[in-house]
């Protein structure tokens, strides 16, 4: 079971966290349908590190950021919404 | 039987009888199985997986290949495939043999062993291939008859499992000498497990040893204070990521008659922030033709049999060894008075002093030689060999190839092996994890070394430990290979044998998983223990590569076998699963699964039908009025100056335009334009609206909306709490339905509550939320109560004479009014017009979730699935495809129920360009024939409407009453002086959200009469008598949303951490926090070191309770004698 560092809570046991998929994915105000159709369903699929979000669902409930490899599991940084970037 | 081969010794502990093969024998307390079957001269303890060959004690502990039976305990308490080398024996112990019929020394099966020139690697999948329709009927269960290890118990298991979190400092995984070092050394809170039934692993074979002075065995428990849990029986099975690892704990397997409190196992995730690795290294059989003979045994384990447990392997023994550390085993032998007819050393060169013992201890010994052959039916009578005389006769073999370290934890913790080709052997290198393995299982075998090493790697200031009379241990040398023979074993548990190797190598295979899976070496319960490196060596040799060339198996968890029970825990029958049960929970209804929900199905008379019932309470909400418990609807209060906005960009439809008191039918899409829920939108006032979910969709709604709000909409003034378990809801349909209410309300005018509308008010004295909308058609309110009086008004209601309807009459009414249900017409590719749902959306809005999607080209082809009614003489299957009537697939049925109020059976389908088919023909294959249909329009009753908006005449006059609470049920609970359980007084509960902090973060604080709990960075729950004097964002009332347990007692952390996996060191008093309890959420709140407040979902509060009540019945006061 992975500990995961809450922004909000400190390191805490993966049971809580529900993972929440690819971070930073902007969502387009306007877009041809192809581009649309990549942001809905095309994913990075990375063999290292990855930038992904998490929330602390049974926590403080709050969405972050989270930059986990996904070769070694290991997490090397989690950051709030809109804060830089780990 | 007698002890014959038991020395004999001053003061020998008690004896114990116990039962093998249903013969009764005797063996002393602190006997493993194994060693009380030695001491009675049992040489056959079962026959091998394959070839049925006659096996017997190999090893003298966890690597034990051969010597599996089976305990039986009676009452459904069996288990098989347990090492006889780990049980322990107790007065009455039965085990059985495995693998033989009629019995070990006679056995059918063991004509395989003659067949074995044709039963070798790859033969079940060459031979049983064809024909196809074998395989199920005449070869796998052949197979599965002749072959396989002891049999799967019957009856469900009739003992109890705990699992646990625990945390610690520093986890010592084995309690030999480095890691009892290791222990003793380190600092804070530390675990330290061996998975035997005491500690001191190699230490407790060593008479003489001392160390610093005192004597070995002495020096195991010196040191070890009240710092060190330290865990017996227990193996660290695994580990899994940020160093948490598995241990299970045999608890009671061991005691004649165990506490009934206690649990059989337990299972433990331990947490350490640092983990040392003293998990030692097991010996490896020599590879040689007969090398599997009853009486042949490693000469590792001969020594603890005979240094822990005073037993002999025999009279004559010869001893075959790559190594020098076996000729001590030799000398000791000799010197308990065990003939010992040679030392066969493999290597051309040994040490003079080795020669000179050997010569004092008379023992012949030849060199450079090795066994060629072995002789005897069911024990081994004589070896031979090439340069040595040919023929030596004995009963024993004691052999030594060497010693593999147990790197298996090692190298799940991510750490990088490395081949040493000196010893032969893979040793860790890089550790990926805070991690540190030291003594044999890091290749040291001095212990001396490994003493200092283990305090070292404890924490301790380096130091020197004063090591004598500890025969020196000799330098490693490298398994070689073993030229093919069909009985050269390897793999002892999975009969392999050198020639199997050789047959998978000849066939192309290069890789070792796949070697290892075309001639399982390796594999089952054994998990290579034993054989691993031997077969590495041998196909290695016979594809021309170096060792490290052919890889390396992975090590998987568990490393040896852990039972279900264990991993199942408490998690099992009724309480593996939460059961969540409506506040109202009629148990007049036979119920039905809705998630982890209990939803009343239907109401059945005495002698009534399901289908009689369904009729029945269809046609009273049809004629007269019903009652619908519609309490799981999930319920979601969205507060704030930006609320409507908020949720105009989440559903559909338009909602800054909804009137205040009016509600609004409301479709969630995805961002993918896909319907995933709906429900009904109220507004209460320009900032506050009532939202409400399908019962399965309340998670992912709330979830869906936050992710919205916190990452994408982050600027909008707006806050959502759910409300789910607040409101009992009470659905009161049908004609009657203002005529039943109206007498009980105050403050609401039913007359001026038109379709769609919501009031606020009085029912039975106590505020209510009354929604008019309807789910049947026909004129209806949906009652919201406060959950702890939902029971109240629904015995209240039930005195009109409404009749009650369960979620089966639900369905088929709405299916007589087209109203879909999410999950039964949408699966995640239906858009809100293939449902005829285009009207819900607010097409002048400039953006929603899912609208850009709505306008791709695909979403508006005319031959999508779209919605319909079928017409049908019988009843349709839902799920049964759909075609026209050239057999073209067009869709599939998506609901279907006999209609009492239309007089014939009706269906929903999703049917392409379905709305373009009205009128037209279908068919609906099934396996006897197709059935026709008729393509209509999907309301089949009243689709004008008019039932739904007919105007409310004047109900009769108020009736007083005031509705009475029920509380939370709960069981009777046994006082407890380790730990109590009951529940927390009843009190105001409210969310609140506020940037303005209230209360530290993770921490509980007192506001006037009310304490706050923080819950997140801008959400406190506030709890005490009445609303807090606190003026924030948004206030919901959540007083009937939760209940509290308490939970007092020494033994309270204990339990809750029995299912909850937080570090309770962490939490202080005056902490909280949310969390996660087995499988469900709680707030967690600690008041001092021995009482919790534990916040649960009301409907969870008896599942909660019920864990709590099983973690501490080990702690119960036994039950009085009658
Ligand atoms: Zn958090």
């Amino acid at each position: 079971m992975l500990l995961i560092p809450c922004p909000w809570c400190g390191p805490r046991p993966e049971a809580e966290f529900h993972h929440a998929g690819q971070a930073h994915l902007t969502r387009p105000a306007q877009a041809t349908d192809e581009a649309w159709a990549a942001y809905l369903y095309l994913r990075n699929n990375p063999k290292g590190p990855h930038a992904e979000r998490w929330r602390h669902l049974h926590g403080c409930g709050r969405f972050f950021n989270c930059r986990r490899d996904t070769v070694t599991d290991r997490i090397s940084g989690t950051s709030a919404p809109g804060a830089e970037a780990v | 039987m007698t002890q014959s081969y038991r020395l004999p010794s001053g003061a020998p502990p008690p004896e114990v009888r116990f039962v093998f093969d249903g013969r009764e024998m005797k063996g002393r307390a602190g006997d493993t199985l194994a060693a009380a079957l030695l001491a009675n001269g049992v040489g056959v303890v079962g026959r091998s997986f394959k070839y049925h060959r006659p096996r017997g004690v190999m090893a003298a502990g966890v690597e034990e290949p051969n010597a599996l039976v089976t305990v039986v305990r009676g009452g459904g308490r069996e288990t098989p495939n347990l090492r006889a080398t780990v049980v322990e024996i107790y007065e009455g112990l039965v085990a059985w043999s495995q693998n033989a019929w009629p019995s070990v020394g006679f056995d059918v099966g063991a004509m395989a062993g003659w067949l074995a020139p044709v039963l070798g690697a790859g033969f079940y999948y060459k031979t049983f291939k064809w024909p196809v329709s074998f395989w199920k009927r005449v070869y796998e269960p052949l197979i599965r008859a002749a072959a396989g290890l002891g049999r799967a118990p019957v009856s469900a298991d009739p003992d109890r499992y705990a699992r646990r979190y625990a945390h610690c400092d520093v986890l010592v995984i084995g309690g030999g000498p480095a890691g009892l070092a290791a222990a003793k050394a380190a600092d804070g809170r530390v675990i330290l497990c061996d998975e035997q039934a005491e500690l001191g692993g190699s230490l407790l074979s060593r008479a003489e040893t001392t160390i610093d002075g005192v004597p070995a065995r002495n020096w195991v428990a010196r040191g070890l204070d009240a710092r060190v849990t330290a865990l017996t029986r227990t193996t660290a099975f695994g580990w899994y990521p940020d160093g948490m690892v598995g241990l299970v704990e045999r608890v009671t397997d061991h005691l004649p008659s165990p506490d009934p409190g206690l649990p059989r196992e337990r299972l433990l995730l331990v947490r350490a922030k640092r983990v040392v690795i003293a998990a030692g290294a097991i010996e490896r059989p020599l590879v040689f033709p007969g090398n599997d003979r009853p009486g042949i045994m490693l000469a590792g384990a001969a020594e603890i049999f005979l240094a822990r447990y005073g037993v002999t392997p025999g009279r004559r023994a010869v001893v075959a060894t790559s190594h020098d550390r076996a000729w001590h085993t030799a000398f000791s032998l000799a010197k308990a008075g065990v003939a010992v007819a040679a030392i066969l050393d493999t290597r051309a060169e040994v040490g003079p002093d080795l020669r000179a013992l050997a010569r004092d201890a008379g023992i012949p010994v030849w060199t450079g030689t090795r066994i060629v052959g072995t002789g005897g039916r069911n024990r081994v009578r004589f070896v031979e060999t090439l340069g040595a005389p040919p023929v030596i006769p004995c009963d024993t073999v004691l052999m030594s190839g060497g010693w593999t370290p147990s790197v298996h934890l090692f190298s799940q913790s991510r750490g990088r092996l490395r081949y040493d080709a000196d010893s032969g052997v893979y040793l860790p290198d890089r550790s990926a994890a805070a991690e540190t393995s030291v003594g044999a299982c890091a290749g040291e075998f001095d212990l001396a070394a490994c003493l200092a090493a283990g305090h070292r790697a404890g924490g301790g200031e380096a130091r020197a430990f004063a090591v004598e009379h500890e025969p020196a241990f000799g330098a490693a040398s490298p398994p070689e290979p073993a030229a093919p023979h069909p009985l050269a074993f390897v793999d002892f548990q999975n009969d392999v044998t050198t020639k199997d190797l050789a047959i998978a190598t000849g066939e192309g295979f290069r890789s070792i998983e796949h070697i290892k899976r075309y001639t399982t070496t390796g594999m089952a319960t054994d998990q290579g223990k034993t054989s691993n490196l031997n077969a590495l060596v041998s196909a290695a040799a016979a594809i021309g590569r170096a060792v490290p060339d052919v890889g390396l198996t992975t090590f998987r968890p568990p490393y040896s076998p852990v039972t279900f029970g264990a991993f199942a825990g408490a998690a099992r029958g009724e309480l593996f699963d939460p059961v969540r049960r409506t506040p109202i929970d009629d148990r007049d209804a036979v119920f039905e699964d809705v998630g982890t929900w209990k939803r009343a199905w239907y109401f059945p008379r005495e002698g009534e039908t399901m289908h009689a019932a369904v009729a029945r309470e269809c046609r009273a909400v049809r004629t007269d009025v019903g009652l619908f418990d519609a309490s799981t609807l999930g319920k979601i209060e969205v507060v704030g100056p930006d609320a409507a906005a908020f949720l105009n960009l989440l559903y559909t439809g338009d909602f800054e335009s909804l009137a205040v008191g009016r509600c609004k039918y409301a479709v969630l899409l995805g961002e993918d334009g896909f319907v995933r829920d709906d429900g009904v939108i109220a507004r209460l006032s320009k900032t506050r609206f009532h939202v409400t979910t399908t019962t399965g969709g309340a998670a992912f709604v709330l979830n869906h909306m936050e992710d919205y709000l916190q990452t994408e909409f982050p600027a909008l003034r707006v806050w959502l709490t759910s409300t789910t378990e607040h409101w009992a809801v009470i659905g009161v349909q049908g004609p009657r339905a203002a005529e039943v209410l109206g007498p009980y309300l105050e403050n609401i005018d039913l007359t001026a509550l038109p379709h769609m509308s919501v009031a606020e008010g009085l029912f039975a004295s106590i505020p209510a939320r009354l929604f008019r909308v309807s789910f049947t058609g026909e004129l209806g309110f949906e009652l919201n109560v406060p959950a702890r009086f939902g029971r109240a008004a629904w015995g209240l209601l039930r005195e009109s004479g409404a009749t009650r309807y369960g979620t089966e009459a639900m369905h088929v009414l709405r299916a007589e009014k087209g109203y879909f249900v999410v999950g039964q017409e949408t699966d995640g590719t239906v858009t809100p017009d293939d449902l005829g749902l285009s009207w819900t959306i607010a097409r002048r809005k400039p953006d929603f979730v899912g609208k850009r999607s709505l306008a791709r080209p695909d979403m508006r082809r005319p031959d999508r699935w779209q919605l319909v009614g079928l017409l049908s003489d019988q009843v349709l299957e839902e799920g049964a495809r759909v075609t026209a009537t050239d057999g073209t697939s067009l869709g599939h049925v998506t609901s279907a129920y006999r209609s009492e109020t239309q007089g014939h059976p009706i269906a929903l389908a999703l049917v392409a360009g379905g709305r373009s088919r009205i009128g037209g023909a279908v068919e609906i294959p099934m396996p006897n024939g197709k059935i026709a249909a008729q393509v209509v329009p999907p309301v089949s009753y009243d689709p004008k409407g008019e039932r739904l908006t007919a105007p409310i005449a004047t109900p009769p006059p108020r009736v007083s009453v005031r509705l009475t609470e029920t509380p939370v049920a709960v069981p009777f609970t046994a006082p407890c002086a380790g730990v109590s359980l009951s529940l927390a007084p009843e009190t105001s509960r409210f969310n609140i959200r506020t940037s303005v902090p209230l209360a530290p973060p993770l921490r509980a604080a007192v506001h006037g009469a009310h304490d706050i709990f923080w819950l997140g960075p801008d959400e406190y729950l506030a709890m005490g008598d009445g609303p807090p004097d606190i003026v924030a964002d948004s206030i919901v009332d959540v007083s009937h949303r939760t209940a509290a347990i308490r939970l007092e007692g020494a033994k309270a952390a204990w339990c809750i951490n029995a299912f909850c996996p937080l570090d309770l060191d962490d939490l202080p008093p005056g902490a909280c926090t949310r969390t996660v309890f087995e499988k469900t959420e709680i707030v967690l709140w600690r008041l001092s070191d021995t009482i919790f407040h534990i916040e649960a979902a009301r409907s969870l509060v008896p599942y909660v309770w019920a864990l709590l009540e099983d973690a501490r019945r080990e702690f119960l006061p036994p039950p009085p004698a009658c």
